[in-house]
């Protein structure tokens, strides 16, 4: 990393469908849309607001980079009002179908041609794939380490590194790492700013450049379904099915009917 | 692109009711697709009675699979004990590999390991691969995954499945990525394909309202992270025979610029929330953090443990740990006691594999009770107390 540059510092944004306009029928086990909005992937949000942070006490340019339909426009611009320097989306036909190896490579390319990156943040998971997978992933394609599921993060070594607590299935670790290095964080690291009025006029003159495939010199075998190994080979909605049985009575009654059925169960 | 075939097409409007990015609509009774939308995410496909719609790649690599054989599991371990998911992995692999007709093998990654490696042939493995150095001592995310895929691309396997854990979450997508393979994440049902001998990977999408079945058929390994407590374990059987080997890391793959500066195991008050068989979970409808108590002593006279819902730990009433649902634990345990939980789909996803559900409310509206076994509708303050206080007593407990 050359010293005298300006930190370079990315953050990775996702467009979700708006939990709000989707819904699903659990008793008949349907789809109910209502309008398909997108917002910024909640998670996001806390990654976007770890890169303001970090930019607030050591300087930095902070790049937000989205990969999607050209809509995505919309997440630049509010990542932008919040304090993010500039953005990309980088959106063309050939991305359709992406899974997460051909969606880390993609963002890999377009992350390369930013120049060298100091700092890559992404949110813990998106809300519709779910997979927690391009975290890890990128940071594979990036060559740097990753530290998953953040939730403190504290500057060291004068600035040239981090020392992050990560969440693991029985505690934590402290960790201290040199950057380069993608951070993946939870909800619970940061409370995201509220975009101000002069970040939110800035980004609404803001001109957002697009790039497409060939613009990220990207190989053709690699990106959309053709770089794709997973498919969905089928899909359905889950059914809730209860035995739904009200227990009436007082209080006490309810209480001893309870008790007997969980006694016939040999739950106590 | 997604091709629709005009003249199979009913005009059913199936797939326009699936697409969660409304990129079908019904046009003059025949589907359309809006290809700027259309993200080809292939969950339309299946679902049309007629077949009348594809999705088609073009160009895309052809690879040699029938090079790749045999079935992995990565465990886990766990203030140095086994993760249960460990043993549960290996009682699906099992069948998987019967299913193939392919040995299994456990890999044993850490440090001073080695003789639990008969743990894992006495639950089905075949053979257990121990990967020992004192610079495994640490989960480090690189090392751990430059070392398991180096393996990989030794051995070939056809298939690698790991926990849906922390680590295992962490980790494993670097080695797809190094493998330049396909990772289904978060599984909750694995089987082979009976036609084609591929694996189905089921899995839970938008926040597990949607089930998606997810084929990996043009690479190998096919890789899956699995979700703990839905896998049974088979019961150990030391009788077993198995071979144990031994694999020195070359060390440039252990060198990472990751250091573990401390590690702590959080202690847990009571069982731990996605080990136990019972779990009391609090809601808003306990109305203030005082009656919190009322709950804690519910989950002492069951010996439960204690979850909640993201109204209450987003309060501050308790710690983030013990949130169940889309943003916090899943659990799947013999018996879940709602207390003044409404039932938010981001709820009902973390505890719906409940075997008995129990659903205390004082709205008989409210989502909670379409889901609940048994549902009372009542105050919680009047009628935890009394429940405690029952239970405690058929227990034999003061
Ligand atoms: C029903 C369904 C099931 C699927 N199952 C799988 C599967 O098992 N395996 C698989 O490989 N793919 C799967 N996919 C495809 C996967 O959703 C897409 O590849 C998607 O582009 C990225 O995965 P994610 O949504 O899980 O993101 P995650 O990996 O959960 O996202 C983590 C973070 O990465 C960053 N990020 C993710 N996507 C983008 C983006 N497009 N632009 C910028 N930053 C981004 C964000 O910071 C985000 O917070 C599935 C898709 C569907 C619809
Ligand atoms: C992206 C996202 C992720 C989320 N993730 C999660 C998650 O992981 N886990 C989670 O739990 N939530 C999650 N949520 C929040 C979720 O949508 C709900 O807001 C939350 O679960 C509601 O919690 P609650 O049931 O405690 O509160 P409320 O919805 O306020 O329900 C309180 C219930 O108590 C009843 N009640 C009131 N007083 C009494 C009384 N005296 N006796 C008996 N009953 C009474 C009421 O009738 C009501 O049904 C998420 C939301 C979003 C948008
Ligand atoms: S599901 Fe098939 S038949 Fe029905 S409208 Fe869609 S394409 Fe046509
Ligand atoms: S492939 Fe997915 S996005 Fe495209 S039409 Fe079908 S369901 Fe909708």
């Amino acid at each position: 990393m050359p010293e005298d540059k300006v930190m370079n510092i990315v953050v990775c944004i996702k467009q979700v469908p708006d939990a709000e306009s989707v819904k699903w029928d659990h008793k008949t086990g349907t789809l109910i849309r209502d309008g398909v909005k997108s917002v910024i992937n909640p998670f996001d949000y806390h990654a976007i607001e770890a890169a303001l942070t970090l930019k607030d006490e050591l300087g930095a340019k902070v790049t937000a980079v989205t990969m999607g339909p050209p809509q995505a426009e919309e997440a630049i611009r509010e990542a932008m009002s919040m304090g993010v320097d500039e953005g990309v989306v980088v959106s063309d036909r050939a991305f359709a179908g992406s899974d997460t190896l051909a969606t880390t490579y993609t963002l890999s390319r377009a992350i390369k041609r930013l120049g060298d990156v100091h700092a890559v943040f992404c949110g813990k998971q998106a809300i519709d794939g779910d997979t927690a997978q391009v975290g890890p992933g990128l940071a594979v394609r990036l060559g740097i380490p990753c530290v998953t599921y953040v939730s403190e993060m504290e500057v060291i070594n004068g600035g040239k590194g981090l020392r992050l607590k990560r969440l693991k299935e029985d505690g934590f670790d402290m960790v201290e790492v040199d950057f380069p290095v993608l951070v993946t964080t939870l909800s619970t690291l940061n409370t995201p700013r509220v975009p101000s009025l002069k970040a939110k006029m800035k980004a609404k003159r803001a001109k957002i450049p697009v790039w497409t495939a060939g613009d990220i010199g990207a190989d053709k075998k690699r990106i959309g379904l053709n770089g794709s190994p997973t498919k969905v080979h089928s899909t359905y909605i889950p059914k809730f099915e209860a035995k739904r049985e009200f227990l009436e009575g007082s209080p006490e009654e309810q209480v001893d009917a309870l008790i007997k059925r969980l006694k016939e169960a040999g739950v106590i | 692109m997604l091709r629709i075939d005009i003249e199979k097409c009913i005009g059913c409007g199936e797939c326009e009711e699936v697409c969660s990015f409304g990129a079908i609509t019904i046009v003059d009774d025949k589907a359309r697709v809006d290809e700027e939308s259309c993200t080809l995410c292939g969950t339309c496909v299946d679902t049309c009675p007629e077949g009348a719609l594809s999705i088609e790649k073009e160009g895309a690599e052809e690879l040699d699979l029938s090079s790749w054989k045999g079935v992995w599991v990565v465990s886990e371990i766990k203030n140095g004990l086994f993760s249960p998911v460990t043993f549960e992995l290996l009682g699906k692999a099992r069948e998987l590999a019967d299913a193939r007709n392919v040995p299994l093998t456990a890999i044993l990654m850490g440090y001073g390991l080695r003789d639990k490696a008969d743990e894992l042939i006495s639950r089905g493995a075949d053979r257990v691969i121990v990967v020992d150095s004192k610079r495994l001592s640490d989960f480090i995310d690189d090392a751990y995954a430059r070392v398991l895929a180096h393996l990989a691309k030794k051995e070939m396997p056809e298939i690698i499945i790991a926990g849906a854990t922390a680590t295992g979450r962490a980790f494993i997508p670097q080695v797809a990525t190094i493998l330049e393979t396909g990772l289904t994440a978060d599984c909750t049902g694995l089987e082979i394909d009976k036609e084609s001998g591929q694996l189905l990977q089921t899995r839970p999408a938008f926040g597990g309202n949607l089930m998606a079945t997810i084929i990996c058929d043009t690479r190998r390994p096919q890789m899956a992270t699995v979700r703990p407590h839905v896998l049974k374990a088979l019961e150990p059987d030391t009788s077993r025979k198995g071979e144990i080997v031994d694999f020195e890391p070359p060390s440039e793959l252990l060198d990472s610029r990751i250091k573990v500066v401390e590690s702590v195991t959080e202690e847990q008050k009571g069982p731990g929330l996605t080990e136990t068989e019972i779990v009391v979970t609090a809601g808003r409808g306990l109305e203030k953090k005082e009656n919190l108590k009322l709950v804690e002593e519910l989950a002492r006279c069951l010996d439960g443990a204690v979850g909640a819902t993201r109204a209450i730990t987003d309060a501050g009433w308790i710690s983030h740990s013990h949130q169940v649902g889309q943003t916090g634990v899943t659990v799947s345990p013999r018996l879940y006691v709602a207390c003044g939980v409404s039932g938010a789909i981001q709820h009902l996803v973390g505890m719906q594999g409940s075997e008995i559900i129990v659903a205390i409310n004082k709205d008989k509206d409210a989502p909670i009770f379409d889901i609940a076994t048994y549902g009372i509708v009542g105050d919680v303050k009047e009628i935890l107390p009394i429940l405690s206080k029952k239970i405690c007593k058929e227990r034999g407990l003061d």
